[in-house]
């Protein structure tokens, strides 16, 4: 056990290791910096924008940049934004925050949704319930992202039932606690359901078919012979011998519903991540872009690595081979 | 000895799409017939698709037949209502050809014949753990196997565990589908007399399913055989070796290796 967590954990911080590394050339190479617009502002002196290159470390080679970053990363700054005027970190906790609020939501939901859909279709197989939902997934799966999300907004806008923008009311700071949950909730319901719809046709398409595999073979024969009551033969059998593949498909979904919602919270203007990386990479505000990718590659490594360990919870199989080894 | 199982003219017909596209019927079983004495075996031989295995399942209620009936004790298990069907499961059990595939791989041999334990209920857990224990034992498992997930076991292991398993629903009727076609030949040998033997203590009454006349013949008290979803022959196993009167039971027999073809010693009998 320790040495596979061990191993998943090494695997994780080395990637994320390369990533800060791959960041730092990109946002370097990458043509323009911060100080490109000042430098054409006539009403700045030259000396004025060196001085503060010079004090940003812009004018120094990169692999001291990168250290002294690292050096700031362990000061819990990971840079300054010239933008804001300010370390990076705490910039970026509060909008991670809300951006985790929301794939998280989400990830629980389409996961709680499509698990049972796709055991209830995969026990229907060719029948017609099972068909609409095949049909009905064929066609959102059709739908970009992107229609979805405004469609929804349009939606919104005309019936008045949902907030259409932001993650709180103006007077937020003045409702009770249960007044917050709701107002808060009701701003969550939209990008919620634009996430959930998004990602809710593959999975429950590869629950079905995972499902649907197992149901054949024969100790699920075996064990329906003895006498097992349907629904225990579903989740107590079924599922956990289908699980591999959709464990892994549950890492695979956190970056796809991740990714997901830094462009819904574009769309419906969420304080995330995404508007925040947008504006910064509009601006060159270099180090909030290298914070920004480097916590959503964070949060995605933290997303494997749960999979890792659920399949290595789930699978008495692994448990036996690593511990050979 | 009075009739077990009894089986009334059972036909299945399965639906199956043909590559023009359409719709074919098959008949996997066309008007089965047979009865089965208490604590007896009956052999059921025949080539490969001649309907073994969906006869197999009809009689274990995993497929539903299209007509006919199966008699258990006078009860048709047929027809009985699912919850009904449910607690008639146990007493008819089935074994099949991959043990591998049909033991749940995730689980170790305590949960997997701790199983059907809990599903009769009534007894502590401490009271199962040794009930599979003692179950591990009676088929000749070793009780560190216990903690042995069924990918460590070997083919012979498997299918006693199979075995174990089933036992534990303490069931009047075992349905051998192929069970010993996938193991080598001593293991085979081994199996075949462990099941002898738990017949003898247990009184159980098989359905030997094989394409293995030479086996069968050892196994069994009586043997029918099948072509294209029917019986075409029957009779006391040593005569139908002996004296094979249908062209498809003399190519069965053809394929019998010459050694066990003659004289047949039943072991443990
Ligand atoms: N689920 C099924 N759907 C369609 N056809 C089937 C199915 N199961 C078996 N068959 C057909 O029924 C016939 C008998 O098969 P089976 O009972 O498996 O034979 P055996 O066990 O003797 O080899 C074969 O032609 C097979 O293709
Ligand atoms: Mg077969």
């Amino acid at each position: 056990m320790m040495r596979y967590f061990l191993r998943r954990l090494g695997h994780a911080f080395l990637l994320i290791f390369g990533v800060s590394i791959l960041a730092f050339l990109f946002t370097t190479l990458a043509p323009g910096n911060y100080f490109d617009e000042m430098r054409l502002n006539p009403q700045i002196a030259p000396e004025t924008v060196a001085a503060l290159r010079a004090q940003y470390q812009l004018d120094r080679p990169l692999v001291v940049r990168y250290a002294s970053w690292v050096n700031s990363l362990i000061h819990g700054e990971m840079g300054f934004s010239f933008a804001y005027n300010s370390p990076v970190a705490p910039l970026l906790l509060v909008r991670a925050r809300n951006t985790l609020l929301l794939t998280v939501t989400a990830t629980v939901l389409a996961w709680g949704i499509a698990l049972p859909a796709g055991v209830w279709s995969a026990e229907r197989v060719g029948r017609l319930p099972d068909r609409l939902i095949s049909w009905g997934t064929a066609a959102l799966l059709v739908i970009p992202d992107l229609a979805l999300a405004l469609g929804l907004l349009v939606l919104a806008v005309r019936t008045g039932w949902f907030p259409t923008g932001g993650m709180a009311s103006v007077d937020f700071e003045d409702f009770s606690l249960l007044h917050k949950l709701r107002d808060l909730a009701l701003h969550l319901a939209l990008p919620i359901l634009a996430l959930v719809l998004s990602a809710l046709p593959l999975l429950v398409r590869h629950v079905r078919a995972a499902v649907a595999e197992v149901l054949g073979a024969p100790f699920m024969l075996a064990a329906q012979g003895h006498g097992i009551p349907r629904r225990t033969l579903l989740y107590r059998y079924a599922l956990p011998a289908a699980a591999n593949p959709l464990i892994s498909l549950f890492g695979f979904s956190i970056g796809a519903l991740l990714s997901g919602s830094l462009l819904i919270e574009v769309v419906m203007s969420w304080p995330g991540l995404g508007p925040f990386l947008l504006e910064a990479i509009l601006s060159r505000d270099l180090y909030v872009v290298i914070g920004g990718v480097l916590f959503s590659t964070v949060f995605l490594v933290t997303g494997n690595f749960l999979a890792d360990m659920l399949l290595y919870w789930a699978d008495p199989r692994i448990r036996t081979k690593s511990g050979a080894r | 000895m009075q009739t077990l199982i009894k089986v009334e003219n059972l036909v299945k017909r399965y639906a199956r799409r043909n590559p023009a596209g359409g719709q074919e019927e098959l008949l996997a079983l066309d008007g089965v017939s047979f009865e089965v004495l208490a604590g007896s075996t009956l052999a059921v031989v025949g080539e490969s698709g001649s309907g073994k295995s969906t006869l197999a399942l009809c009689l274990a209620c995993l497929e539903e037949a299209t007509s006919g009936s199966i008699w258990l004790e006078g009860k048709d298990i047929c027809k009985v209502a699912e919850k009904e069907r449910r607690e008639m499961r146990p007493q008819i059990q089935m074994i099949f050809q991959d043990p591998a595939n049909s033991l749940n791989p995730r689980w170790r041999t305590l949960e997997i014949v701790t199983e059907p334990l809990v599903l009769r209920g009534g007894i502590s857990r401490d009271e199962m753990k040794k009930q599979v224990y003692a179950l591990l034992g009676r088929v000749g498992l070793p009780a560190e196997t216990a903690k042995r997930l069924p990918c460590e076991l070997s083919g012979g292991q498997r299918q006693r565990l199979a075995i174990a398993r089933v036992l534990a629903l303490e069931p009047k009727v075992l349905i051998l589908d192929e069970a010993l076609s996938a193991l080598d030949c001593s293991v085979q040998a081994q199996i075949a007399n462990l099941l002898m033997e738990l017949q003898g203590a247990l009184g159980m009454t098989y359905v030997f399913i094989t394409h293995d006349l030479g086996m069968a013949a050892h196994l069994a008290d009586e043997i029918v055989v099948m072509n294209g979803g029917r019986i075409v022959e029957r009779g006391r196993a040593e005569e139908v070796l002996r004296e094979p009167r249908e062209e498809i039971t003399r190519r069965l027999v053809a394929a019998v290796p010459r050694l066990t073809r003659s004289p047949l010693a039943p072991i443990g009998r």
